[in-house]
């Protein structure tokens, strides 16, 4: 066996192997605190971060080739399994983005059924990304208290629909279920119990000094940064833009209710936490208003049983709870579509790492992950 | 830096609040985890379960028209129905009927595709096998519903 001894070939006589400071570290793709199959490589100095790549791929299903081989309909299902964390924004993006293909739209009972359950998915889904990232940096007790109440909200779900994560809730077209029995008074339960249950989630964290100090000035993101990278949702709000599709073009009936944009001033981990937590208390008055002035009448608009819409193109985008969910579809006059590309709010979130991370701490890394509030399976589809 | 955060500190008054609300679920009033074996969860009545062929309760007779409409409707082309019309009858009857399970994503779509209420996405889960080979399920398996596999000794 040779003696090593290339450590040993330095540039300068003073400097020793010691002094070779930068290392480079795979994070992932089986850590926890990537929440999914991320594999993060850092280069480091010491604990201080130099740079990042994300690797990204581990979950690729050809979701979008997939919708090539299927019709329009046979697709919806597809699209609860990208962001499985909130599947019924996804699946209401695909109908209204058909929708508007075949320029039919729903009728205004489904479109209040739509918003209702769109929005107690967004709640559902800002209490994984509360859970999961309270528990990256060290508080256990919120991820049980905030599954202890999504509970309820997969509940109903469950009732309405007839499952709880992937939910396959929406029609081209409209609604196919109509509100079971008591749905509105699950509804309306829901939000008187979840109000003070919110504040204890407040209690627990807000003016917590190890959430303090591990949030406040964390992953710092300047306007202009977040424009400039196409970063959306409550990413893009913590850094005070006030962008919300539901109000900029408003879908469905969201142009109905009366709700607040909450912004951030310091783009901040801290911003982000308080911009979701506040979001998640205006999608409870959402629902109340939607509850309040459900209209009666058909849930289904006038769907040909073959869909075949006819030739073009067409974007639409949503506010998924991650940010800007859009659907390119191409159709070519068959049942199928010719092309479908997904926009997902993750996919291009995660852009900002890079940038978040630089000069901070590798502990801050896991902070910074946790507040992009990322699925992988809507990263790499 | 005035008076009061820093008493706030001192005191840690932050921490003595969030221990307020985790003693306050103690001891706790409410079991939310179920004993899942020996406590059955609540299944709601439009769950999406196994599938189930329906029979018509007077006669024993298939519901199934052999229309062929929730093999068109599946999503990953799992059910594979093939019938025969029946010269004395004149009525199409089922020859063969299978559903790969192991493929099903619980859509629901066979479902709102048939015509007679014959194909049904019963209320049963435990759909757990040791083996891949039974998961594609025949017409009398469809009709006799669940039949959990036994674990105990």
């Amino acid at each position: 066996m040779s003696k090593r001894t290339d450590y040993l070939d330095l540039d300068t006589k003073d400097e020793t192997f010691l002094d070779a400071t930068e290392l480079v570290l795979n994070m992932g793709p089986q850590h926890p605190s990537t929440h999914g199959v991320l594999r993060v490589i850092l280069k480091l100095d010491g604990e201080k971060v130099l740079g990042t790549e994300c690797v990204i791929g581990y979950l690729h299903r050809g979701v979008e080739k997939i919708a090539e081989n299927r019709t329009y309909a046979m697709f919806n299902p597809y699209v609860d399994r990208m962001d499985y964390v909130a599947a019924v924004s996804n699946g209401l993006g695909y109908c209204e983005a058909v929708e508007k293909l075949l320029s039919v739209e729903a009728p205004p009972r489904a479109q209040y059924l739509r918003v209702i359950l769109t929005e107690l998915c967004r709640i559902a889904s800002h209490q994984v990304w509360l859970g999961t990232h309270a528990l990256d940096i060290g508080a256990i007790t919120p991820l049980f208290y905030c599954f202890r109440d999504r509970e309820e909200v997969l509940k109903i779900f469950e009732k309405y629909c007839g499952a709880r994560l992937t939910t396959h809730a929406f029609r081209i077209g409209g609604c196919i279920y109509e509100a079971y029995e008591g749905f509105e008074q699950d509804c309306k339960k829901f939000c008187d119990a979840f109000l003070p249950k919110l504040d204890e989630y407040e209690e627990l964290l807000t003016t917590n000094r190890i959430w303090v100090e591990r949030t406040k000035g964390v992953g710092i993101l300047n306007p202009e940064d977040c424009i400039a990278l196409g970063v959306t949702g409550p990413v893009l709000r913590a850094s005070g833009v006030k962008w919300d599709l539901r109000k900029a073009q408003p879908y469905e009936s969201y142009k109905d209710f009366d709700f607040e944009i909450p912004t951030g001033v310091n783009g901040d981990t801290y911003d982000r936490y308080l911009v979701r937590i506040e979001e998640m208390r205006q999608a409870v008055r959402i629902i109340r208003q939607a509850v309040d002035g459900l209209p009666q009448g058909p849930i289904m608009a006038k769907v040909p049983k073959v869909i075949k819409p006819p030739v073009g193109e067409v974007y639409h985008s949503i506010e998924a709870p991650k940010g800007e969910l859009g659907y390119f579809i191409v159709s070519d006059a068959s049942t199928q579509p010719y092309r479908v590309r997904v926009r997902p709010p993750s996919f291009v979130n995660l852009q900002a790492l890079d940038k978040m991370v630089r000069g901070l701490l590798v502990a801050d890394v896991v902070a910074v992950i946790g507040t992009l509030d990322i699925v992988l399976g809507e990263v790499d589809r | 830096m005035s008076l009061t955060p820093l008493l706030r500190k001192i005191f840690l008054v932050d921490l003595v609040k969030g221990l307020k609300v985790t003693f306050h679920y103690q001891p706790p009033s409410e079991a939310i985890t179920e004993q899942y074996p020996l406590e059955r969860p609540v299944i709601f009545e439009r769950f999406r379960g196994q599938p189930r062929l329906n029979s018509n309760p007077d006669t024993g007779e298939s519901l199934c028209i052999v229309c062929n409409l929730c093999a068109l409707a599946c999503p990953e082309q799992l059910i594979v129905v093939k019938g025969e019309r029946n010269p004395a009858t004149k009525r199409k009857e089922v020859v063969s009927w299978t559903y790969d399970l192991s493929r099903c994503m619980f859509c629901g779509l066979c479902e709102e595709a048939c015509s007679t209420d014959a194909l049904e996405l019963s209320q049963d889960y435990e759909m757990a096998l040791y083996s891949r080979e039974g998961m594609v399920l025949d017409q009398a398996a469809l009709e006799r519903g669940q039949e959990p596999e036994r674990y105990a000794k």
